[in-house]
This record gives structure tokens, sequence and C-alpha cells, in this order.
């Protein structure tokens, strides 16, 4: 099965860090996704930019409306994602618990929807 | 002829429901690979014993056979259906394939397939109201409607809650698995969480007109029997002592009229004593193995206290030390204040008095109507009259079981004279 892994943190807490430390942290990163690529649970990742660069699109009645920032204020933001191939929630909670952010915020796992197109 | 024979056969249907439906469906759900499939196909398989018993016989060993005739009319369904989707000509095929015969009647394969299905029901990836509902359903067999009637909801809330959870297991994929030995212990104390719920609703229910639900607390020590036999860790057996324990004051617990009798007050010739010694058994062997935890300990108190043949008689000081070990384990307000009832006893109401107020001024327990109701009962024994009525009043208004408000109101009483 297919889950994608939603990394939720406080993203100020991101920036008040020294950069010494956001190094590190980085370097954890990079050493998970070496290790979930060498395990072949790997599909994909991002890490995105921080809400302030986010914009939010709706249609109502027919009407465009563009707003700055995110759908809803939360105490943690959605920060990057990792997608995994997994073959079952244990195994993917498995690999959850070890994204560095899960120490500081927390992972929402979602199992993929498969969709079979006609 | 075949009239004279059916009757004791269906009695014999019958037993095997109730000794065996549960392992069935255990391995169903492993070889299916779904819980409502599973479930259809256990139905389907006590129908055709009871149609084909009486004609052939009882067969040698009729759980391995409810298995593979269960299982085999899943298939042949999914093969008839399939007819008007492709997806189930797959589906059936995997699973006609996937089975190796001998590994479906292996009969250690099956004792694995009850902690299985207790280790799913009881997954932390499932909401707890869920976890509940799913383990009385799927592995103790209730009805919807006995699990709605024993936890006081309505029974479409129970078969929604249950609906939710399958769904859940099916689409999340949480797997049909005993959790690996790195995740046991949390994934087991979660498991063991469940069914002390279950035996606490039973054995102290939260609110209502009645002061225990008997159903409930003989299922949870089923299921506590179940675990032990399973996995004999030294917690599932403090877990089952403790049941067993508690459970063997019942009929010393309330009057005829369903009033409560406190400890010292109750009449303990009426205390079952065989399940006091199975209990008390449990304890010794789980502290022996010297990995015990708080439902061991929790079990130890109990058994000294059914050590003793008159409350007077009671070891006071080993209870409150195994208090104390109790709370190095888990720091807990209620623990702190059940021990101060405990130094109430050996050093007198007023060393009691001083912890509990401690324990009030945290502010803690201030809405626990047991910290108030404990509180008034030392300020009674001290004579201190006018602060004993305000602790049971307060105590009162926090109460929610019927019983326990009558004894509140019946001490109430005897101080305004």
């Amino acid at each position: 099965m297919k889950y994608l892994c939603l990394i939720y943190s406080d993203e100020t807490q991101w920036q008040k860090l020294p950069e010494a430390e956001t190094g590190k942290m980085m370097g954890e990163f990079f050493n998970f996704t070496d290790s979930i690529k060498a395990s072949g649970h790997y599909l994909g990742s991002n890490r995105l930019q921080p809400t302030p660069a986010a914009t939010t699109v709706r249609i109502r009645d027919g009407k465009l409306s563009t707003t700055d920032g995110p759908f809803a204020e939360t105490r943690e933001q959605l920060g990057g994602y990792y997608l995994v191939e997994a073959p079952d929630l244990n195994d993917a909670i498995r690999i959850a618990s070890k994204i560095p952010a899960a120490r500081y915020g927390s992972i929402e796992v979602r199992p993929v929807w498969e969709v079979v197109r006609p | 002829m075949s009239e004279v024979i059916a009757e004791p056969i269906r009695a014999v249907v019958d037993t095997v429901y109730r000794t065996d439906s549960r392992r069935v469906l255990a391995t169903l759900i492993r070889l299916l690979g779904d819980f409502d499939l599973a479930e259809e196909a256990l139905h389907e398989a006590f129908a055709a014993a009871v149609e084909r018993w009486p004609r052939d016989g009882v067969p040698a060993n009729p759980r391995a056979w409810l298995v593979s005739t269960g299982r085999f009319k899943a298939i042949d369904g999914l093969r008839r259906r399939s007819r008007f989707d492709a997806a189930l000509v797959e589906l059936a095929d995997r699973l006609d394939a996937s089975r190796e015969p001998d590994m479906i009647l292996d009969p250690e394969g099956i004792e694995d397939d009850r902690l299985r299905l207790i280790f799913t029901c009881c997954h932390p990836a499932l909401p707890p109201d869920s976890q509940l509902a799913l383990t009385l359903r799927e592995v103790c067999g209730l009805t919807t409607e006995a699990i709605a009637r024993a936890f006081l909801t309505k029974a479409p809330t129970v078969a929604q809650r249950i609906v939710r959870a399958k769904a859940k297991i099916r689409d999340a994929g949480i797997p049909y698995q005993v959790p690996s030995r790195a995740d046991l212990p949390e994934r087991l104390t979660l498991v063991l969480h469940v069914v002390y719920l279950v035996f606490n609703e039973g054995y102290a229910p939260s609110s209502g007109e009645s002061l225990t639900r008997h159903d409930l607390s003989e299922e949870a020590i089923r299921l506590g029997r179940l675990l032990v036999e399973l996995l004999p860790e030294p917690e599932v057996m403090g877990l089952l002592a403790l049941m067993l324990l508690h459970e063997s004051r019942r009929a010393a617990r309330s009057t005829e009229l369903g009033d409560v009798v406190l400890l010292d007050q109750q009449d303990r010739s009426l205390w079952d004593r065989e399940r006091m010694a199975e209990g008390t058994a449990l304890v010794e062997q789980a502290l022996s193995s010297r990995r015990f935890g708080p439902y061991t300990l929790q079990a130890a108190i109990a058994a000294v206290h059914a050590e003793a043949a008159r409350a007077a008689d009671t070891d006071w000081a080993q209870i409150i030390g195994l208090y104390d070990l109790l709370l190095e384990s888990e720091q807990s307000p209620v623990v702190e204040l059940n021990r101060a009832a405990a130094v109430a006893m050996r050093d007198g109401p007023a060393a009691g008095l001083d912890l509990i107020d401690d324990i009030l001024n945290r502010g803690e327990l201030a809405d626990y109507h047991l910290a108030h109701s404990a509180r008034a009962d030392l300020c009674r024994r001290l004579g201190r009259n006018q602060e004993a009525r305000d602790s049971y009043r307060r105590a009162l208004e926090l109460a929610r079981l019927d019983p326990e408000r009558r004894f509140l109101e019946r001490r109430l009483n005897e101080l305004s004279h």
C-alpha cells in the first residue's frame, strides 16, 4: 500500500533555531531519506516553503477567491511529506516514527486512495 | 429416525458454537483477509453443520471442518458474485491458491489467530470506543445490542462504531498480526487496558442504577484467561489476578437492595474463596517473575485484603508498602488517595486526613467524589462533624451512581442526629 506521511510542526520554532542546528536537522532528514531509499520504501518527498508563502484558492458560486495563507490557523503547520510504499499500517507507522520531525512535531500517516481509472 | 438424531446434534452444534465460534472466526479472518467476509463465512459454516452433521455425523475435528467449510463457502460465494465483478474473480483465485491445506488447520496457527484478532481489535490506530466495541463483538461474540446495554448507549451507535472500525482496518491497512517483539510491550499494555476497561465498566459502572454489571466483568475475566493462556506474561497474570480478586467480593459489595457495603463492613463469608485462591496464586506467580507492573501490584493489594479473616486483621503496613511501589511506577492522585486511606487505618484518621488534604489542596481530585467522601469519613471518625457534613455534601454533588448517592445520604442523615 501507499502511505503519505504528512509532517506537521510549529514552523516558527524552526525559524528561531540557529543555523548550526537547522543544518544538523537537515542532515538527519537526508540520512532518513537515504535509509528508506535503501530499504525500498521511498516513493517521493518534498519539503514545503513556510505558510506565509501559501495561497488558498477556492471557487464559490462560480467566482474565484484567492486569499493569503493556509485555509485554517493551527498551532502546527504542514511542512513537508514523504510518500512511502509499505505492506501494512504497522510498517508505515514504524517508518513514520523514524522521520526526524516525529521528535518535535507530529506525523499524520494517511493511506493513499488507490483510484483505478476505467 | 433422522428427527430423533437431529435434536441432540442440534445441541452439539450449539455447544460447538459456544466454545469454538470465536476461534473459527479468528482463523477465517486470517484466511479471507476481511472481517465481514469471515463473519458471513462463519454463519454459512454453522448453517452447513446444522444441515449436514445429522446426516453425515459430527466430524472428528469440528473446528477444522467449520474452518474449511467456511473458507470454501466464502470463495464459492465470491465466484458466484464475480459474474458481475471482475475484481472478485481475481480475489477468489488468490484466496483459493494462497493457502496450503495444512496451514489452514495447523493447531498452533489457530491459537495465534485468536491473539491476532485481539491485537487487531485493540490497534492504537482505532479510536478507544471502537477498540472496546470491536473486542466485545469479535473476540467475545457479544451482540451489538448487548454491548449497547452494557455501555448505556444505543445499539445503532455501537453498530456504527464497529462498521467504522472495520472500514479503518481495511482502508488503512491495519495488519492481522501479533506485534513484533519490539512493539509488543506497548501494544500489550493497550490490550490489557481495554480488558481492564471492560472489567471496570462491569465492576464499577460510571453511571446508572446498578452498582455492577456482572456480564461485562465475566467477559473481561474470560478475556483475561484467554490472554494468560496465549501470552503468559507477568502483567497479563497480574491483570487476571486483579479481576478475580475484585470479582470474588461481588456478593459482599452490596445489599439485596443494592446498597453499597464498604470493604471493612463486608460479610467475608460471602467472598468467593475459589476465585480468591486462583487470584492469589496468579499474583504470587507474577511477583516471582520480578518483571511485574501496576496490575500485579494492585492485585497484590487485593490479595492482602483477601488474606485477612476479619477487617481488623488487615496487614495495613504491607498494603502501604505496595502502594509506595505502585506510586514509584505511576504517579497517580487516585493511588495516593487509596494510600492515604490505608495510612489512616495504620496510623489513625488524623494522619490520613493530612494526606488527603494535601491531595485536595493540589486541586487534582477536587471533582472526584470518592476523595470528598474519604475525607468526610475521616472527619467523622475524628468527631469533626461539621467538616464531615460539608465533605459528604460535596461528594453527593459529584456522585453519579444511585447506590453511592444513597450511601452518602445515609451518612449525612446519621450526622445530623
